[in-house]
């Protein structure tokens, strides 16, 4: 049952520090889930040298497929492999890792398993939508062992610290600043890594690669597949400064 | 590989060095080229004794899915009317998996055709697409020496020396 799967981590908790490998000596189960085949083989095997055990999907539908959501299992029939954690990339064909995590957090059997979404777009209006819809965390890609590492750490954190964004933003800043050059949750602060603070889009890759030619007013709208072809195309990549929710560029 | 007596396999330090060095300077290049970035050596520094083919096992993915995605893309681009959209989606993908491997100049080539994919330049397309059809063939081809320099280097005793 999910609430056992957060539980034992509390209890894990107190010995987290000494125990060498990042996920526990219990090994903690998580369920990768992305379109993409690279991307898969990388956070499986990310996910194995952190001594966890990784099931690996490629769509939502077999995600909650294998969580025991779907229409033809009652909700809370789990197969019997208890996951802990569920770590999804965004922009999927069929249902987006939005729309994943949506129906995992609508379920009162699964809502309390922990839900991280992978994206490589780094679309801050995007990252909000997420954690408001209860994400823990949001990782942009390529995702990297440090990403894995800072999983580990809010998985060791108290269960009740995790809060549902009220307007409040929470757990997400830590990773909007190591794991990409944007700055996060204060407005104020600007990140030092992103001294374009100007208007200029920037990559979230830490690489340097040029930017791409597009234009940062143009709003985008990567709504929720349709199933049909392209079902992301988030086209505006905002500067760290402007982190004002901008209702005209949210999804 | 030279055999040399008394030694299991282990060719004299020298040529155990030289190798590496020419591993080193070849991998060098490759970043300095801008052919891969950083996260390649993320990738060789999740390699360990229960994975140890784990790189060569990524790129190999990584070509059979570039394969396929460019085949979509031309299929799609011979098409008419041309679905922008699904080359859109194709590129989107290969940028992504070309991003996860550190293949850099691939990804880097994928952005501006998506900008075309955007505008719905036929042409545009068709160039963006034969730069990457090409930049991926220099891609395997040179991933290919590395891993035979690799396989030399472990061949003759030594260990392969990880990028910083």
């Amino acid at each position: 049952m999910a609430r056992n799967g957060v539980a034992s981590w509390r209890r894990r908790s107190s010995d987290q520090f000494d125990d060498p490998s990042p996920c526990g000596s219990e090994d903690v189960h998580v369920l990768a889930v992305d379109d993409s085949l690279v991307d898969r083989k990388v956070i499986e095997h990310l996910l194995k040298i952190s001594s966890c055990k990784v099931t690996a999907v490629d769509s939502g539908i077999r995600a909650l497929q294998f969580l025991g959501l779907d229409e033809e299992k009652a909700a809370g029939d789990f197969n019997g492999l208890k996951v802990d954690l569920i770590i999804t990339d965004y922009c999927m064909p069929g249902m987006t890792g939005y729309e994943l995590l949506k129906k995992i957090k609508e379920s009162s059997a699964l809502r309390e398993i922990p839900v991280v979404i992978m994206s490589s777009e780094n679309v801050l209006a995007r990252i909000d939508r997420c954690l408001e819809e209860g994400a823990e965390d949001f990782i942009v890609k390529p995702v990297k062992l440090s990403d894995v590492k800072r999983l580990r750490d809010f998985m060791t954190r108290d269960v009740g610290d995790r809060v549902r964004s009220d307007g409040e933003g929470t757990t997400h800043k830590r990773k909007l600043q190591e794991s990409s050059d944007v700055s996060s949750s204060s407005p104020s602060v600007s990140s030092a890594s992103s001294s374009s603070s100007s208007s200029l889009p920037t990559t979230p890759s830490r690489s340097p690669s040029p930017s791409p030619s597009v234009s940062l007013s143009e709003p985008s709208s990567p709504s929720p597949s349709t199933g049909s072809s392209g079902p992301c195309s988030p086209s505006s990549l905002e500067s760290p400064t402007r982190r004002l929710k901008m209702t005209s560029c949210c999804d | 590989m030279p055999r040399f007596h008394g030694q299991s396999n282990h060719a004299p330090v020298d040529i155990v060095n030289q190798l590496q060095k020419q591993y080193v300077d070849y991998l060098s290049s490759l970043f300095h080229e801008g052919v891969l970035d950083d996260q390649f050596t993320q990738l060789q520094k999740l390699q360990d004794e229960s994975n140890p083919d784990f790189t060569v096992e990524v790129a190999t993915l990584f070509f059979v899915d570039s394969d396929k995605l460019i085949n979509n893309m031309a299929a799609a681009l011979e098409r008419s009317p041309v679905d922008f959209k699904q080359v859109d989606a194709d590129v989107h993908q290969l940028k992504g998996s070309s991003s996860s491997i550190g293949a850099m100049r691939v990804k880097n080539l994928c952005i501006t055709f998506r900008s075309f994919c955007e505008t719905q330049s036929y042409e545009g397309c068709l160039i963006c697409l034969q730069q990457v059809k090409n930049e991926c063939a220099v891609l395997k081809d040179k991933l290919q020496n590395l891993f035979r320099m690799e396989q030399q280097i472990v061949g003759a005793g030594g260990s392969v020396p990880l990028m910083d």
